[in-house]
C-alpha cells in the first residue's frame, strides 16, 4: 500500500487566488514593528484561519470516494446497531422445508442448509463482526503505536528491548498465536478481539517505529526542543501527528484483516460459536455448499468485502485530508 | 582566548569539545575513533554584540552553536551562560535556559512543523514556559511577535506550506523570540533563502538585535553577510577557532593564512579590481575531522607552513589590530607542544 498521498481533489470553494503569494509579506523589514494594523495591502492575499474539524469534514466531502465509503460505512454501522428491528427473521429460525432456496422475493439472499434466511443472518452478524474488528484494532493500535513511538523516539536500549519482544510475537504464526490466546482464555467475542489484537500489536509497533525514526530527526523536532519543549510534548504534538499517515493506513488495512481473522477463528470453532451468526462463520459454513447454493457464502463474502473496501478507501481519504499540505490546491512547493 | 574577565560576557565557552564516536561494525560496536566536530573552543560572546562565526562546511560551526545551547551534548569543556554552567544544568534549569536562548535554523522549510499553524508554532515557547496564560493573551502575543518580524498577524491560522521561504524564516524568528531571549543563535539562518530575501532577513535580524538588545551568534559561511551584520568575527577551521577579532579588522587585515584565503575567495564587485587582485588559493582538501593533523591543524594546506607548525598546537594570541587574535605561529610560536607519541594525521601537502 503506497503511502504517497494522491494529489488531493480541489478543495471545493477555495478561490485559486488564495495560494500563498510570494511578495506581500516580504515588504522591507524596516517597517515599524509595533504599529497596529500595518497589514494594508497584505491582508488581501492572505487567508485567515478556519475551524479545523469543519474544514476536515468539508474536504472529506470533496473527496468523492472517501465520502461514499464513509456513507456506506455509516450505513453498515447503523445496520449493526439496529439489527433486531431490521432483520426480517430471527437468526436461528430453522425451516427445513425451505432449505437451500435461491435468492428470491421471499428470501432476497436465499436460505442456507437449515433454511435460515441469509439476509437476516448477515444483518444480525454485522454487530459481531464489526465489534470484534473494531475492538481488536483499537487495542492493537493503542498498544502497538505506543510501543513503536517509544522505541523509535528513545532508541538505544528502549528500542532494543521493546522491539525484541515484538519480534518474539512476530515469530509465532499469526493463527497459532491467536489460537493460543483463545485456548488460554476460552472462546467469546471479547477474547477473539484480544487474540486478534495480540497478533496485530507488533505490526503497529513496527509501522509506528519506522515512521517515528524518520520524523524524530526532523529539524522542527529539534527546533521545538530548542524552545524548551519536553519529551511528552514533542511526542504528542510533533512526532505522533507527523508519523500518523502510515499508521492510519495500517489501521484501515487491519480493520479489514481483523474482520477476516474473526472469520478464520470462528471457522476453527474458537471465535463466534455456531448457532450465532457472524460473517466469517457464515462464509465458512457456506463453503461446503458452494456448488449447490453459491448464495450462502457469496453474500457474507460480499458484506466482508464491502466493509473492508470502505475501511480502506476511508483510510486513504482521511490520510490525505489530515495533511495540511494537501489542503491547499498545489500543497506549498516545499518538502 | 581573550584572557579578559569582563562581566559583560553573556556566553562563554572554555575548552569546549564535541566528539562524535565512530563505532565499529562488530556486535559490541566498540568505539574505533571520533569525529572531532568541536575540538577545544574558547569563546566569549559579549552582551549585546553580534558575533559572526564563519568557516567552511563541516568545520563544526553549527555543532558549536548547538553545543552552546546544549542542543548537542558537549563531550568536554564547559559553557557558561550569564554566569551559570550550562553543562551542569538539570532538566528544569535547562528548560529555563531554553527560554533565554533561542535558535533560528537554516532551512525554514524543515524547521516548522508542517502540521501546525503559524500561531501554534509561535505560541509553543509561551505554552512551554507558561508565559501569557490564557488563550486570548497568548493570541495577542503571537500577533505582536508576527508584527515584530514583519508578518501580518492575520496569517496566524495558516500552515507553513502556504508561505515563501523568507516568510517561513520570519515565523522561525518569531518563535525564537517568543520567550524574550537574551541570546539568539542564527545557524545559517539565511543560507537557504534567495539572495534578495537574504538581505531582508539579515536586516530584520539586525533591527531586532538593536531593538531588543539581543546578543547574536550569527553562524554563516557567507563572509560578506557576516561582515555586514557582525561586531566581531570568529573564524573556525576543523573544530577550532583560528581567528577572532573586530569585524572591520578581521575583514580588512586578516592575520591567519586561512582567513586570508577565505576572504580572497569573496569576489569584489568591481570588474577591473576583481580581475587584477591577487588571490590566495588553497590547495588540497580539508582534512577529515576524524583525523585532525597534529600541531597546527591548518598546516596541511597552509602556504606559509614552517618548522614549528607540526610540533606546536597554536593558541590564539594577539595579532594585528587591538582585540584581534589569531592562532598562527607567524605571530610568534605560542601554544601546546605536541608530545612525540601523539603525532598523527596527514602528511603535509607538498
Amino acid at each position: 500500500m503506497s503511502v504517497q498521498p494522491t494529489p488531493g481533489p480541489p478543495p471545493g470553494g477555495t478561490p485559486p487566488a488564495e495560494t500563498p503569494s510570494e511578495t506581500p509579506a516580504e515588504t522591507p523589514s524596516e517597517a515599524p514593528g509595533g504599529s497596529p494594523g500595518p497589514a494594508g495591502g497584505r491582508t488581501a492575499t492572505l487567508r485567515p484561519a478556519r475551524p479545523r474539524w469543519r474544514e476536515t469534514l468539508r474536504l472529506l466531502a470533496g473527496n468523492p470516494t472517501a465520502a461514499v465509503a464513509a456513507v456506506l460505512l455509516l450505513l453498515i454501522v447503523l445496520v449493526a446497531v439496529f439489527d433486531e428491528p431490521l432483520a426480517p427473521q430471527g437468526a436461528n429460525e430453522i425451516d427445513v422445508a425451505g432449505r437451500l432456496q435461491p435468492p428470491g422475493l421471499e428470501h432476497p439472499f436465499g436460505t442456507d442448509d437449515l433454511g435460515r434466511d441469509v439476509l437476516s443472518r448477515i444483518i444480525l452478524g454485522a454487530s459481531v463482526s464489526l465489534r470484534v474488528g473494531f475492538l481488536a484494532v483499537l487495542i492493537a493500535l493503542v498498544v502497538g503505536s505506543t510501543i513503536g513511538l517509544l522505541a523509535g523516539f528513545y532508541g538505544r536500549w528502549v528500542d532494543d528491548v521493546l522491539m525484541r519482544v515484538m519480534d518474539m510475537l512476530f515469530a509465532f504464526p499469526a493463527v497459532l498465536l491467536a489460537i493460543a490466546v483463545l485456548a488460554v482464555r476460552g472462546p467469546g467475542s471479547g477474547n477473539t478481539a484480544l487474540a486478534i489484537a495480540v497478533v496485530y500489536v507488533p505490526i503497529f509497533a513496527r509501522v509506528t517505529r519506522a515512521s517515528v525514526l524518520g520524523v524524530r530527526e526532523e529539524v522542527y523536532v529539534r527546533a521545538s526542543r530548542s524552545v524548551g519543549a519536553g519529551d511528552l510534548r514533542l511526542l504528542t504534538r510533533h512526532v505522533l501527528p507527523n508519523a500518523a499517515p502510515p499508521i492510519i493506513v495500517q489501521t484501515s488495512i487491519s480493520l479489514a484483516f481483523a474482520v477476516l481473522a474473526e472469520a478464520a477463528l470462528s471457522f476453527l470453532g474458537l471465535g463466534t460459536q455456531p448457532p450465532n451468526p457472524s460473517w466469517g462463520l457464515m462464509l465458512a459454513e457456506g463453503r461446503g455448499y458452494i456448488e449447490l447454493a453459491w448464495w450462502i457464502a457469496f453474500f457474507p463474502g460480499m458484506a466482508i468485502f464491502l466493509t473492508v473496501l470502505c475501511f480502506n478507501l476511508l483510510g486513504d481519504g482521511l490520510r490525505d485530508v489530515l495533511d495540511p499540505r494537501q489542503r491547499t490546491l498545489m500543497g506549498g512547493g516545499g518538502r | 582566548m581573550s584572557g579578559r574577565l569582563d562581566d559583560d560576557v553573556l556566553v562563554s565557552a572554555r575548552g569546549l569539545e564535541v566528539h562524535f564516536p565512530i563505532r565499529g561494525s562488530g556486535v559490541r560496536r566498540r568505539q574505533v575513533g571520533a569525529v572531532r566536530a568541536v575540538d577545544g573552543v574558547d569563546l566569549d560572546i559579549r552582551r549585546g554584540e553580534t558575533l559572526g562565526l564563519v568557516g567552511e562546511s563541516g568545520c563544526g560551526k553549527s555543532t558549536l552553536g548547538n553545543a552552546l545551547l546544549r542542543l548537542v551534548e558537549p563531550t568536554g569543556g564547559r559553557v557558561e551562560f550569564d554566569g551559570t554552567d550550562v553543562t551542569a544544568l538539570g532538566r528544569r534549569q535547562l528548560r529555563a535556559l531554553r527560554r533565554r536562548a533561542g535558535m533560528v535554523f537554516q532551512d525554514p522549510f524543515a524547521s516548522l512543523d508542517p502540521r501546525r499553524t503559524v500561531a501554534q508554532t509561535v505560541a509553543e515557547p509561551l505554552e512551554v514556559h507558561g508565559l501569557r496564560p490564557g488563550r486570548r493573551e497568548r493570541a495577542a502575543r503571537v500577533g505582536e511577535l508576527l508584527e515584530l518580524v514583519g508578518l501580518d498577524p492575520a496569517v496566524s491560522g495558516r500552515y507553513p506550506h502556504e508561505f515563501s521561504g523568507g516568510q517561513r524564516q520570519r515565523v522561525g524568528i518569531a518563535r525564537a523570540l517568543a520567550g524574550e531571549p537574551d541570546f539568539l543563535v542564527c545557524d545559517e539562518a539565511i543560507a537557504s533563502l534567495d539572495v534578495s530575501v537574504q538581505a531582508q532577513v539579515l536586516n530584520l535580524l539586525r533591527r531586532l538585535q538593536r531593538q531588543l538588545g539581543l546578543t547574536l551568534l550569527f553562524i554563516s559561511h557567507d563572509l560578506s553577510a557576516v561582515r555586514h551584520i557582525s561586531d566581531r568575527i570568529a573564524v573556525m577551521y576543523l573544530g577550532r577557532i583560528v581567528e577572532l577579532g573586530p569585524a572591520a579588522a578581521v575583514g580588512r587585515e586578516p592575520q591567519m593564512p586561512y582567513t586570508q584565503a577565505l576572504l580572497s575567495a569573496v569576489p569584489v564587485p568591481h570588474p577591473s579590481v576583481e580581475r587584477s587582485r591577487e588571490r590566495v588559493v588553497l590547495t588540497g582538501d580539508v582534512p577529515s575531522p576524524a583525523a585532525v593533523p597534529s600541531g597546527c591543524r591548518f598546516r596541511t594546506r597552509c602556504p606559509y607552513v614552517f618548522e614549528p607548525c607540526d610540533d606546536v598546537d597554536p593558541a590564539l594570541q594577539p595579532a594585528g589590530a587591538p582585540g584581534q587574535l589569531a592562532a598562527c605561529h607567524l605571530h610568534g610560536v605560542v601554544g601546546r607542544e605536541v608530545p612525540e607519541g601523539e603525532k598523527a594525521g596527514t602528511v603535509p601537502a607538498e
